[in-house]
């Protein structure tokens, strides 16, 4: 197993910032707009990117939610490992506002698809978004892209892209990990 | 990744500490669900499931229909008095009928003892039993510990009282199984004519007397008496019995702390519990409804997912 570093935490700020940036100028001051991280690991960029828009952007407190895919999955009895479950905290009705889902990695497009059934359950949104720090390009199985991204990485099927958060890993990175 | 030891939910003793704790897992989730404006998930669309019930039941069938539902599969469902059991049919018979119909998984209430286990080793499909005789009925302990847990926020060191007709029940049996495993203390109380000869040999202890027994416990799950299956007089008269073994908001407000009341239902008001009793903030009889549907969804999510 070797890995290589695509992006390290300098990096990772950088684009971060970015992305907030790309944020604002389409939303404003977010008083339509919902985050939403999908769980489990798209939660800590969420987290992270509310933090930078209001304490360097000064935004008004912006509203957060986490949505576990897990029972809306296309594949369940079709892999070898049972599915787990994550935690779904979504305390405010998502009717008539723009959700931006948030993901650490876009690599097939099926986590989005099942995110797209699953926040049906909390009302129709007037808009959705997809943003990602990483894009798998040229991996995807359904017509699903991104609106916001921080990278597009061409990494083939049986390498691995992993992203490292400080609160969870200890670090900020991004690995390419091939087997 | 975590999955059931089992491939069928026969009862709890054929089940371990960590198919608990991954079931009330489980149904945390599906209880945030049922709270959502949209109460389903479209998890179990692919899969068919059968309800015999050969005993009456209300809350126990619409609960498990209601997790099914909300889980989206297709469910079908029948009840013995409407089907050809009366003809003569044999179980396995009718059930493997029912089964080349491509039906998954089966909830089965029977009024033998075993009758889940019986049909786990001679059809082909997942089993629930939902209740066999006097013997198991797991997911109703399951939702009875998931209770304790939500209200007093975990089972184990709590001391448990089960309360009545401890003979005809497979409540308590499945209760002292679950509260066991996972650390509580449990004593059962009733008039002596009720109890099972050789109960200690389970571990638990027996107090005849109910004011002594509310005294020392934290939670008191009072049973009902299941006048059904009683052929001889177990006890004098109702009047007597609820006398005795009977809890009343005196008495419950007479005792030195606040225990949490639970009733497998259906109650019989006046009898095992009153009125008050049953409709006070002690008494968590709704919550455990509620958390039925969210119980009976974890477990046949987790069982649905080991299906080939």
């Amino acid at each position: 197993m070797s890995q290589k570093v695509l992006l390290t935490a300098k990096e990772v700020t950088i684009i971060l910032h970015r992305l907030a940036c790309q944020l604002i100028e389409k939303h404003l001051d977010f008083s339509d707009t919902i985050l939403v991280g999908i769980q489990p690991r798209g939660v800590f960029l969420a987290e992270r990117l509310k933090e930078i828009l209001e304490n360097e952007y000064q935004t008004p407190e912006i509203q957060l939610g986490y949505l576990d895919i897990t029972f809306f999955r296309d594949d369940f009895r079709r892999t070898d490992k049972p599915l787990e479950a994550n935690k779904t905290k979504i305390n405010f009705i998502v009717e008539n506002k723009k959700v931006i889902f948030i993901d650490d990695v876009l690599f097939t497009g099926r986590s989005i698809r099942s995110a797209l059934t699953a926040i049906q359950s909390f009302g129709r949104p007037s808009e959705i978004e997809l943003l990602v720090l990483i894009d798998r390009r040229f991996s995807r199985n359904l017509p699903i892209q991104p609106d916001y991204r921080g990278r597009q990485v061409d990494a083939i099927n049986n390498e691995k892209v992993k992203v490292s958060w400080k609160e969870n890993d200890g670090e900020d990175a991004v690995y390419l990990i091939t087997n | 990744m975590k999955e059931l030891s089992v491939n069928h939910l026969l009862g709890i003793k054929y089940i371990n500490k960590n198919d608990i704790d991954l079931i009330f897992e489980t149904a945390d989730h599906f209880k945030e669900v049922i709270n959502r404006p949209i109460k389903k998930v479209p998890s179990l669309r692919d899969i068919t499931i059968a309800n015999i019930f050969f005993e009456n039941s209300t809350r126990t069938k619409l609960s498990f229909e209601l997790a099914q539902k909300r889980l989206s599969a297709d469910v079908i469902s029948f009840s013995a008095a409407q089907s050809s059991v009366k003809k003569g049919e044999t179980l396995i018979d009718t059930v493997n009928n029912i089964l080349s119909m491509k039906v998954d998984m089966v909830v089965m209430r029977h009024a033998n003892p075993g009758a889940a286990y019986f049909l786990s080793k001679n059809v082909k499909a997942s089993i629930v039993n939902a209740g066999d005789g006097a013997h198991e009925h797991p997911t109703q302990a399951l939702l009875d510990s998931y209770s304790i847990r939500e209200k007093l926020g975990e089972v184990a060191g709590k001391k448990v009282v089960i309360v009545g007709d401890v003979l005809h029940s497979r409540v308590a049996l499945s209760n002292i199984y679950a509260l066991q495993m996972q650390g509580a203390e449990v004593k059962v109380c009733g008039p002596k004519t009720l109890i099972p000869r050789h109960i200690e040999s389970l571990g638990v202890t027996v107090e005849p007397n109910l004011r002594k027994a509310l005294e020392w416990c934290d939670v008191a799950n009072m049973l009902r008496v299941q006048n059904e299956r009683m052929d001889v007089n177990y006890f004098p008269s109702t009047r007597e019995y609820a006398q005795q073994y009977g809890v009343d908001k005196t008495l419950l407000d007479s005792l030195n702390k606040e225990i949490v009341i639970m009733h497998p239902g259906p109650i019989n008001r006046g009898v095992e519990i009153t009125s008050e009793v049953a409709d006070s903030h002690q008494s968590v009889i709704l919550n455990q409804v509620e958390n039925g549907v969210a119980i009976r969804m974890a477990v046949i999510y987790l069982l649905a997912s080991k299906i080939q």
